[in-house]
């Protein structure tokens, strides 16, 4: 186990490298630059702009030095908020992207398993069919659709909560909603598949056989197989809700890492590109190997592999 | 637990009575509510900040925060922007038009107690005016003599420099022509002082990224003080009791949200968590028109919508073709219709009374005539008419408006016009470049003259960008309009616009609108076509 795991975080550093080179040049290939405006900027004053970040140095030099930089650990200042640093602005940003994807994984994993468990346990009855009916639904109702329509039954109508903002404890509700429920319908279909096949297994029957209660065998013998491709979805998914959606922190005002994250691009801050970036790449890669290592966990079969 | 847990019908009852628990019952006070009650404004402010250093900053959800955090020599007015005293307490201005003489008051203070003198303003200057700084409207500088080879760097000594501190309350700023609008200018945040010794605590006066303007460090001498900048969530700032004024300041804190996106900051102000917003979504104008017309303060801003010509390649050569092409097109279609946020069309450059000045020449829209000139060009009926492109950028109305346009054209030119969108650095760097036929365009006004349109026409100029120039027209705004007389000024403005309107190297649409949400509660809120505020004449009265 400690080589594995080892070894996958070896890994990590030439997948980081490619990661920033590709990310470097791609940002540099595309036409436009920080400092363009629709108010042209003298090309003199332009120039000192450019010089005072280095952008005016050969390119191959700017990316030794911005590689050299990253290495320590610096990401440098943002073009467009130039009093601060890529690294402020990330940590400043995210612990809201962190709170709102950990409290939407909740209402993923409560809602999800909730009634995955319960299709797989009642198969063809409307307690299958129904939830099954509103998780297709959740998947295919786009976050823009849902949030607006959240936002107009529960603030604009009931007065329940606010329209936007992240203040109070209740400000959390809607936004955690309307990420965790596109996530919640994969994880009750994927929860249903993999307790279905489970359930039907051998092994089963044996633990009925010999006498064990219908919540024994689901919880202590049929789960913990059942869940297993939920497990493998969740790394990735875990690393998107975490690092913040665009569209739902746009609709609620929520101010995380992920509006930075796309905006970034289109300001053309290239220090807040590559920073965004290999963050959000090392969170993918850090959560898959927590994932990998859970599976290992939870399926036997796996260990010998 | 095993039990329950089977039973997702008790789960999902459970979880929507602790929601309604989180929520609490019944109608709340809201936000507005009890900033009314606390004397705090609630403000939209469309986005983050890019930073609060006047010097460096050159938006206007930049210069909304700032306006509060910082006073210029001149403050503009409540109803027009117009310069009216704010740390001189008066000037004079020598019968050549080119010495100003501001007299400071004597009671004007920094946040930090210090007093604000000649001297502070004289270094400030010396920093916009320092090369690497890069401040992006030291042109405001250039009429001050030696300015502009200061800046760049043809001059080292400061000195030379038109810019004197008499004594502790006396600045002088010389200019080397006349300048009429140079006061209308010194509204804007590039003129405000700024804390030199604060400045040079945190980095290099020099530095763009100089972290001086953070909470607790920001030292300003406007009536308010910042207190908290969290990005991308708010920025408060609060009375500053040492302002000259304070005692007339009636606001106690104001809050900025700086959400970007239209359609969440009016759902925020339907909830009661704004007193205002900055502009409402184009969709939902029509609506509150209608039916909550006290609600919605719309007003024509000094900024024009319009189309680039790119001159230099046929057939937009030929100036009977642009003027074919802007004569077939209805503009007041495309605002009611299309744009749908109140814009008004309009027929000439400079929006109407701009500091009073209203171009006669006016362009007429005449598809018959137009398609006469088509023809005179070459293509009657539109035949042989070369395919040639719109260029836009992704965002706003202007797609449905380069669509609208295309119809008109092929309607009343029969001409096949095609579209090309591009993402908005890819557009800037096209428009640029001149790789583009015709191109979506808007200028706002920097500050209330006309001179800050037709500018922008001028041979080489870098906001031109349409190839074209005109020796009359660039001795027109660049000579003759700098003199006192305000009579032969605007004669000179009347014969540039009408050879703007004759050439037509650029075709214009319609005069934007501030369509802006405002609850009745805020008094003394006048909307200026500049739409800058000074919000120390604000306050808020609950509505009965």
């Amino acid at each position: 186990m400690f080589r594995f795991v080892a070894r996958r975080l070896l890994e990590t550093i030439p997948v980081m490298f490619i990661i920033a080179t590709a990310t470097f040049f791609m940002m540099r290939l595309a036409p436009g630059g920080p400092f363009d405006s629709e108010k042209n900027i003298p090309p003199d004053i332009k120039a000192r702009m450019a010089a005072h970040y280095g952008l005016d140095k050969p390119l191959f030099q700017q990316y030794l030095l911005q590689m050299k930089h990253l290495l320590q650990g610096n990401l440098g200042p943002s073009f467009k908020y130039p009093s601060r640093t890529v690294n402020e602005i990330i940590a400043d940003a995210f612990p809201a992207s962190l709170e709102l994807g950990a409290e939407a994984l909740l209402v993923a994993l409560v809602l999800g398993l909730a009634a995955g468990l319960t299709a797989s346990l009642k198969q063809n009855s409307a307690l299958d069919h129904l939830p099954m009916s509103l998780a297709m639904i959740g998947i295919c109702v786009p976050t823009f659709v849902m949030g607006p329509l959240l936002i107009s039954a529960f603030a604009l109508h009931l007065d329940w909560f606010n329209a936007a903002g992240w203040f109070l404890p209740r400000d959390r509700v809607l936004p955690a909603l309307t990420l965790g429920a596109y996530y919640a319908a994969y994880v009750a279909r994927l929860t249903r598949g993999g307790m279905l096949e489970i359930l039907h297994q051998d092994y089963i029957r044996t633990a009925r056989a010999k006498g064990a209660g219908g919540a024994r065998v689901l919880f202590k013998h049929a789960l913990r197989g059942g869940i297993l491709p939920v497990v493998s979805f969740l790394g990735p998914a875990v690393a998107g809700l975490l690092t913040g959606s665009f569209v739902v922190e746009t609709i609620f005002g929520v101010p995380g890492l992920g509006r930075f994250f796309v905006t970034s691009a289109f300001n053309r801050d290239y220090f807040m590109v590559m920073g965004s970036v290999l963050f959000y790449a090392l969170f993918v890669i850090v959560l898959n190997l927590v994932v990998d290592v859970v599976m290992v966990w939870l399926d036997p079969k796996l260990r010998f592999e | 637990m095993y039990f329950f847990l089977t039973r997702p019908g008790h789960a999902a009852l459970i979880a929507l009575c602790l929601i309604a628990l989180a929520a609490g019952c019944g109608r709340r006070e809201t936000l507005v509510q009890a900033g009314d009650r606390a004397g705090m404004l609630r403000i939209g402010n469309g986005a983050e900040p890019a930073g609060l250093d006047p010097q460096v900053e050159t938006g206007e959800p930049e210069h909304d925060i700032m306006i509060t955090l910082f006073e210029g020599l001149v403050d503009p007015a409540p109803k027009d922007s117009s310069p009216v005293p704010g740390v001189a307490e008066r000037w004079d201005i020598s019968p050549d038009g080119k010495v100003y003489t501001f007299h400071l008051r004597k009671n004007a203070r920094w946040s930090n107690g210090d007093p604000v003198t000649a001297r502070d303003f004289l270094e400030s200057y010396h920093r916009v005016l320092l090369p690497a700084l890069g401040a992006q409207y030291a042109y405001m500088f250039y009429p001050v003599t030696n300015a502009q080879a200061f800046n760049e760097g043809k001059i080292t000594n400061y000195d030379e420099v038109g810019f004197k501190a008499r004594d502790a309350y006396t600045f002088e700023v010389t200019l080397s022509s006349p300048t009429p609008w140079l006061l209308a200018m010194m509204v804007h945040n590039t003129w405000y002082p700024v804390p030199i010794a604060t400045i040079l605590k945190y980095g290099a006066l020099d530095d763009p990224t100089n972290p001086w303007t953070k909470p607790g460090r920001l030292v300003g001498n406007g009536p308010f003080l910042l207190k908290e900048w969290k990005i991308n969530s708010h920025i408060l700032v609060v009375r500053n009791p040492l302002y000259w004024g304070a005692k007339d300041v009636r606001l106690n804190s104001i809050y900025f949200d700086p959400e970007e996106n239209y359609d969440t900051a009016e759902r925020m102000f339907r909830s009661g968590q704004l007193h205002t917003d900055q502009q409402a979504p184009p969709s939902k104008v029509a609506f509150y028109r209608k039916f909550k017309p006290d609600l919605l303060n719309d007003y024509p801003l000094l900024s024009t919508y319009y189309y680039r010509f790119n001159v230099t390649k046929p057939p937009l050569n030929d100036k009977r073709v642009r003027q074919a092409l802007a004569m077939s097109i209805d503009r007041r279609a495309i605002c009611d219709m299309v744009a749908r946020a109140g814009e008004q069309p309009i027929f000439c450059l400079t929006p109407p009374d701009t500091a009073g000045y209203t171009a006669k020449a006016q362009l007429k829209e005449d598809p018959a005539a137009a398609r006469q000139l088509l023809a005179e060009a070459g293509y009657p009926d539109g035949k042989n008419f070369p395919t040639i492109e719109v260029l836009f950028n992704t965002g706003a109305s202007h797609k449905p408006i380069a669509e609208a346009l295309q119809q008109m054209w092929k309607k009343n030119l029969n001409i096949n016009i095609l579209l090309r969108n591009e993402e908005w650095k890819v557009y800037l760097d096209s428009t640029e470049h001149m790789d583009y036929y015709i191109a979506r365009a808007g200028w706002g006004a920097d500050y209330d003259d006309a001179s800050s349109f037709l500018e922008l026409s001028i041979t080489g100029g870098g906001n031109n960008q349409t190839g074209w120039g005109n020796p009359e027209y660039d001795r027109l705004v660049e000579v003759v309009a700098h003199t006192q007389d305000q009579a032969a000024r605007y004669d000179a403005y009347q014969k540039a616009e009408a050879i703007l309107m004759d050439e037509m190297p650029i075709m214009p649409i319609y005069i934007y609108t501030r369509p802006r949400l405002i609850v009745p509660d805020v008094k003394n809120w006048a909307p200026n076509p500049l739409d800058i505020y000074d919000y120390k004449d604000v306050w808020l009265e609950p509505q009965k």
